[in-house]
């Protein structure tokens, strides 16, 4: 049994309660290496997601993948609008017009939303941004059942985020403080691990 | 005549509205449309402004997008992406926007109107600028022009005879006209050198009246080009 445009609806209202719930955490983070408005902007974001979402019920995973992008777009804000927009721009065409989505489907969506976010933002490995969460949680992602590709996802994408605290930032807000961006989280990098670590715990329901 | 229109992105609403503000000066009926700020009139950066304003700036000739930052580069080019004869640069915000006008001013195309954009990081006489943005931008068509200038331009000597010299005005009518010509037009006043088409770096050569600029210039219509400096110049530049 795959995942429906009806389970990704639940999955996004349960990423949405995440970041309210962090959304000073993240903003915090971002204070101290960037403008402080990364919890803010992604709190906007899927507020608007949510209002999205009860307004029109798209009925393919496509379709719901695509409102999320073009919602993020709109409302974000900050780089983190652009970049996860077209991670779910990017995750929607890869997963074509499937009604349900099988373990493998889920793997080329995270894979096509990476590659969404290096097309976008340019950043590599190592440059302390949310490809370092996600980069690592593309690569565990695998798994016979959705449950465990998204654990194993999660779980990586949350040691990646950790281990952009010794990195020395070269993309975004944090690269204009040089040596200082050492030894504090990336907050797009522990956003990326909060979404993977809700849809997860959905998953797993 | 449609002209390129341009498109300032920026962070914040006062930003941009600033530096249109600078452009519009010099380059009256170029249509340049701020896009700054969230749509709740906070920091960031609202893609749906920016696709709006690259809307409103297309009168047919194209839109060069200029923006300031991180994610204003981002929606940019998003904007840039779904919309044909528009034009993303990075330059830097202010004096690209201004050397854009003044170039959409004169006429130029859309290409042209980027170029100068881009130029204008290369402001002879100011290390400081050069130096800053050397990493950071697109340098490429600077230096094949560079690369592709002859050697011994034909050169005169004008005399300055208006009051401010080659200020903020004049130097706009001055580039304005050079944009024009199939030339390069370099203004030397002092050890100071500037490019006749950029409008700050004439105006940083900081000649008054009473001055002496050399004129030299190179290209088909380099004869023209001195003849319409000295032109100007005998005009006292309509002051
Ligand atoms: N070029 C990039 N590539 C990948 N990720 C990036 C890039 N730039 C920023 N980020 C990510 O975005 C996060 C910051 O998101 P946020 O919403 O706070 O945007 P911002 O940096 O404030 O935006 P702006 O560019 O408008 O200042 C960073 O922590 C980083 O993970
Ligand atoms: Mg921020």
């Amino acid at each position: 049994m795959g995942c429906t445009a009806n389970d990704l609806v639940t999955a996004l209202k349960a990423a949405a309660a995440t970041i309210e719930e962090h959304r000073v955490e993240l903003i915090q983070l971002d204070r101290v290496i960037g403008d402080g408005d990364h919890g803010e902007n992604m709190d906007r974001g899927f507020k608007a997601v949510l209002t999205a979402l009860d307004a029109n019920t798209p009925d393919t995973p496509a379709a719901v993948l695509k409102l999320v992008a073009t919602t993020l777009i709109s409302k974000v804000g900050g780089a983190a609008g652009p970049l996860y927009g077209t991670a779910f721009l990017r995750a929607s065409t890869a997963v074509k017009d499937r009604a349900e989505l099988e373990p493998a489907d889920l793997t080329e969506a995270l894979t096509a939303a990476l590659g969404g976010i290096v097309a976008r933002g340019k950043a590599e490995p190592g440059d302390k941004t949310m490809v370092d969460a996600l980069d690592p949680a593309v690569r565990a992602a695998k798994g016979d059942t959705a449950t465990e590709l998204l654990a194993a996802a999660a779980a990586a994408a949350e040691t990646g985020a950790d281990a952009t605290v010794p990195l020395v930032a070269r993309k975004g807000r944090a690269s204009y403080l040089g040596e200082r961006s050492a030894g504090h989280m990336d907050p797009g990098a522990r956003s990326t691990a909060l979404l993977l670590r809700a849809f997860a715990e959905v998953a797993a329901r | 005549m449609s002209r390129v229109g341009l498109v300032v992105v920026s962070h914040s609403a006062g930003l941009a509205a600033g530096v249109v503000e600078v452009a519009a000066q010099m380059a009256p009926d170029v249509i340049v449309v701020p896009a700054g700020g969230t749509a709740d009139g906070g920091i960031g950066t609202d893609f749906d402004a920016v696709a709006a304003a690259l809307d409103r700036a297309e009168s047919g000739a194209g839109v060069v997008l200029l923006y300031d930052l991180g994610s204003a580069r981002m929606v940019a080019e998003m904007a840039v992406e779904v919309t044909e004869g528009a034009r993303l640069v990075d330059a830097p915000l202010v004096e690209g926007t201004v050397a854009a006008a003044v170039a959409a001013q004169g006429g130029a195309d859309l290409d042209d109107v980027a170029h100068a954009a881009l130029e204008a990081v290369e402001v002879p006489g100011g290390p400081v600028v050069a130096e800053g943005v050397a990493g950071g931008v697109d340098i490429i068509g600077s230096q094949s022009i560079a690369a592709a200038q002859p050697t011994a331009p034909a050169e005169v000597v004008v005399p300055l005879t208006n009051e401010i010299g080659l200020h903020a005005r004049p130097a706009a009518m001055v580039a304005r006209a050079m944009t024009q010509l199939d030339a390069r037009v370099t203004v030397r006043y002092g050890d100071a050198t500037a490019d006749g088409r950029s409008v700050l770096a004439l105006m940083a050569l900081g000649a008054r009246g009473g001055d002496e600029v050399h004129v030299s210039a190179t290209g088909p219509q380099a004869d023209e080009a001195l003849q319409t400096f000295q032109d100007l110049a005998a005009r006292d530049f309509d002051e």
